[in-house]
């Protein structure tokens, strides 16, 4: 469904991407690990149209979309949950969820599409006639969720969800996910938390400084010991004592 | 007990705070005035800062207080609706009315508080909704202005197609400042703006053989409806109130649209909106756009008004004066611009004996505004809708 292929992007003289290579198959959840900094929001911010990459391609249903504006991409069926929510704080919830389809339809959305993502997330019909600012992280996050559904995307891409929510929210934002995914929606995850994120996900990327190092199934990544250590927290046998540190 | 006891604390706080804020104002007036016309002017600045600490107490009187109103559906906003309605119908009885209780002199500045009403709501636009700083604002005003009077005195245009063509050329200088502007933000942004509206205006002082440099252009045609022409004061009175009430109609519309909502989103955040597929540069560019024309406008009506334009009338002081006036009616809103238009014409007039320290009484009027009640005095209340 999504193929991108040695896809560079540089931010002045910064080399963001060097070359990446990925795929995502229909009915899939591809999640995208790595350390902060090593270039999985540029990723996904090139897919989205905002930055342009330098070189590379990406084809959405064997389509080049690179170099395509932000809302030609939304309207082919790729939409994005930005990293950090970016709720409009001025809007009301079910206004937020209008300019979720705003690239579909410019104007009206058929109330079919709200209920259909009130059904998904019950605390957003509650709360529709607040402003979008005066929720809660984790109200939020499934609010800037629903607004990228309401431009029904076939591809969705989610850029930290589980950023700043307690351990219990995040459990429940993931079960969202995997639901939304049985509905028919494609999914590229990006996660620091890659615990959770390989547990959802059926492949993993694994990205360190603007490259793919690693890639696999995410059952066998969960249980490679160089992931382990670098990015699940859990240590070798013999240092898995309590660092003994003086203060 | 203790509730009364609060609001007695509150209303003795508020009431220091008014009498400071208007004898210091009072006392920075004194090196500059005799102490006869200081103490004439004491009791005005009192009622004005009286009536900026009111304010919040007014308008709870009037509708449902803010953060009940963010939380309650729409139906139970009727009230506000109503009052809003109201107050409203009131505005355009008074402004409509007014020239039958007024000279010739103050209707002379209605018409002018109607240009500035007019531009101050095509830069809130830009400011306000679009959120770009604009510095050089007057320009726009000059292009229309301009375009209008070259047009007629050269090429005998009537006022209407005139009219046409000056809003319209307005709005293209307006497309074309936006380009480089969509690049921008911040300091650059006001920097450019303000380079921008520097270079119309000198170019028009300089280049005489296009618009007859500094001596400027004269014996501009007023504009005639059925043959009938509409001369200052009074007809031009109405011309250009129902100009504003036309444009205010169509903004209110354009706000409320889903155009509005996602100019509100663009300002609220960039990078979702584009992620959204909102074309954020698109929103930002109709914004130069539509401002630009509307003070292209009001440069028209100016122009057909006094009947003679020169490049004094759109220096970089116009500019400050019609920002000023958004944000002392409120950024974003336009009953706010109505308001601000009204204050910073009026009281310059009012003001005419200490003329020569307008700008000063002017500059400590905003700088007191600005810590008061930064938000302007009629901030923009939008309903909360599905």
């Amino acid at each position: 469904m999504l193929e991108i292929r040695g896809l560079h992007v540089h931010y002045g003289a910064i080399h963001a991407l060097k070359g990446i290579d990925l795929r995502v198959e229909q009915g899939e959840i591809v999640t995208l690990i790595g350390a902060n900094g090593a270039g999985k929001s540029t990723t996904l911010m090139s897919i989205s149209g905002i930055h342009a990459p330098s070189s590379g391609r990406i084809l959405f249903e064997d389509f080049p979309v690179e170099g395509m504006r932000p809302d030609r991409i939304v309207r082919a069926g790729i939409s994005q949950v930005p990293e950090g929510r970016r709720i409009f704080a001025r809007l009301t919830v079910q206004e937020n969820l209008r300019m979720g389809a705003f690239a579909r339809s410019g104007s009206s959305v058929g109330n079919a599409d709200l209920d259909t993502v009130y059904d998904l997330f019950p605390i957003l019909r509650e709360r529709r006639l607040q402003r979008g600012g005066t929720l809660s992280g984790g109200e939020q996050q499934m609010l800037a969720i629903a607004r990228a559904l309401m431009a029904r995307p076939k591809l969705l891409l989610l850029d930290e969800p589980s950023l700043g929510l307690a351990p219990i929210l995040v459990e429940r934002v993931f079960e969202r996910i995997r639901e939304i995914n049985r509905s028919g929606v494609t999914i590229l995850l990006v996660e620091q938390n890659a615990h959770m994120a390989l547990h959802l996900a059926s492949r993993a990327y694994v990205m360190e400084t603007g490259r793919i190092v690693i890639s696999g199934d995410s059952r066998v990544l969960v249980g490679d010991p160089q992931i382990k250590r670098a990015y699940l927290g859990e240590m070798d046998i013999d240092t898995t004592q309590k660092p003994t540190r003086s203060a | 007990m203790t509730d009364s006891n609060g609001s007695n604390s509150r209303f003795l706080k508020s009431t220091v705070h008014v009498l400071l804020t208007g004898f210091g104002l009072a006392l920075l007036l004194l090196p500059f005035f005799p102490l006869s016309r200081v103490l004439l002017f004491t009791p005005w600045l009192l009622a004005l800062t009286t009536l900026v600490r009111l304010y919040p107490l007014i308008r709870s009187h009037l509708r449902i207080p803010k953060r009940v109103r963010s939380i309650v559906p729409r139906a139970s906003t009727g009230s506000t609706c109503i009052a809003s309605t109201g107050l409203g119908v009131a505005a355009i009885l008074a402004i409509a009315c007014f020239p039958a209780l007024g000279n010739r002199y103050t209707v002379d500045v209605g018409v002018m508080v109607g240009i500035y009403s007019l531009l101050a709501l095509g830069l809130n636009v830009i400011v306000g909704w679009a959120g770009l700083l604009n510095l050089g604002f007057a320009a726009f005003y000059a292009i229309g202005a301009y375009s209008y009077a070259i047009l007629n005195t050269r090429f005998d245009l009537p006022f209407w197609p005139g009219a046409v063509l000056g809003v319209l050329t307005a709005g293209f200088a307006g497309f074309l400042l936006g380009l480089p502007v969509l690049r921008l933000r911040g300091d650059y942004l006001a920097i450019v703006t303000l380079g921008f509206g520097e270079i119309v205006r000198v170019v028009l002082n300089n280049w005489d053989s296009f618009s007859n440099g500094p001596n400027g252009i004269m014996n501009i045609d007023r504009p005639v409806v059925f043959s009938y022409t509409v001369r200052p004061p009074y007809p031009f009175y109405y011309l250009v109130w129902i100009t504003v009430f036309i444009v205010y109609f169509f903004l209110n519309r354009l706000y409320k649209s889903h155009f509005g909502r996602a100019w509100i989103a663009v300002r609220d955040d960039e990078l979702a909106a584009n992620a959204m597929g909102i074309p954020a540069n698109r929103f930002k560019l109709l914004a130069c756009i539509i401002g630009g024309a509307i003070a292209g406008l009001a440069g028209v009506l100016y122009a057909a008004k006094v009947s003679f334009i020169s490049p004094e009338s759109f220096t970089f002081m116009e500019s400050v004066t019609i920002l000023c006036m958004v944000v002392l009616g409120g950024m974003g809103s336009l009953r706010g611009c109505i308001v601000g238009a009204v204050i910073l014409v009026t009281l310059p007039e009012l003001m005419r004996d200490f003329s020569n320290y307008r700008m000063l009484l002017f500059g400590a009027a905003m700088v007191v505004l600005m810590i008061v009640r930064p938000q302007g005095l009629l901030p923009p209340q939008r309903r909360l809708e599905a």
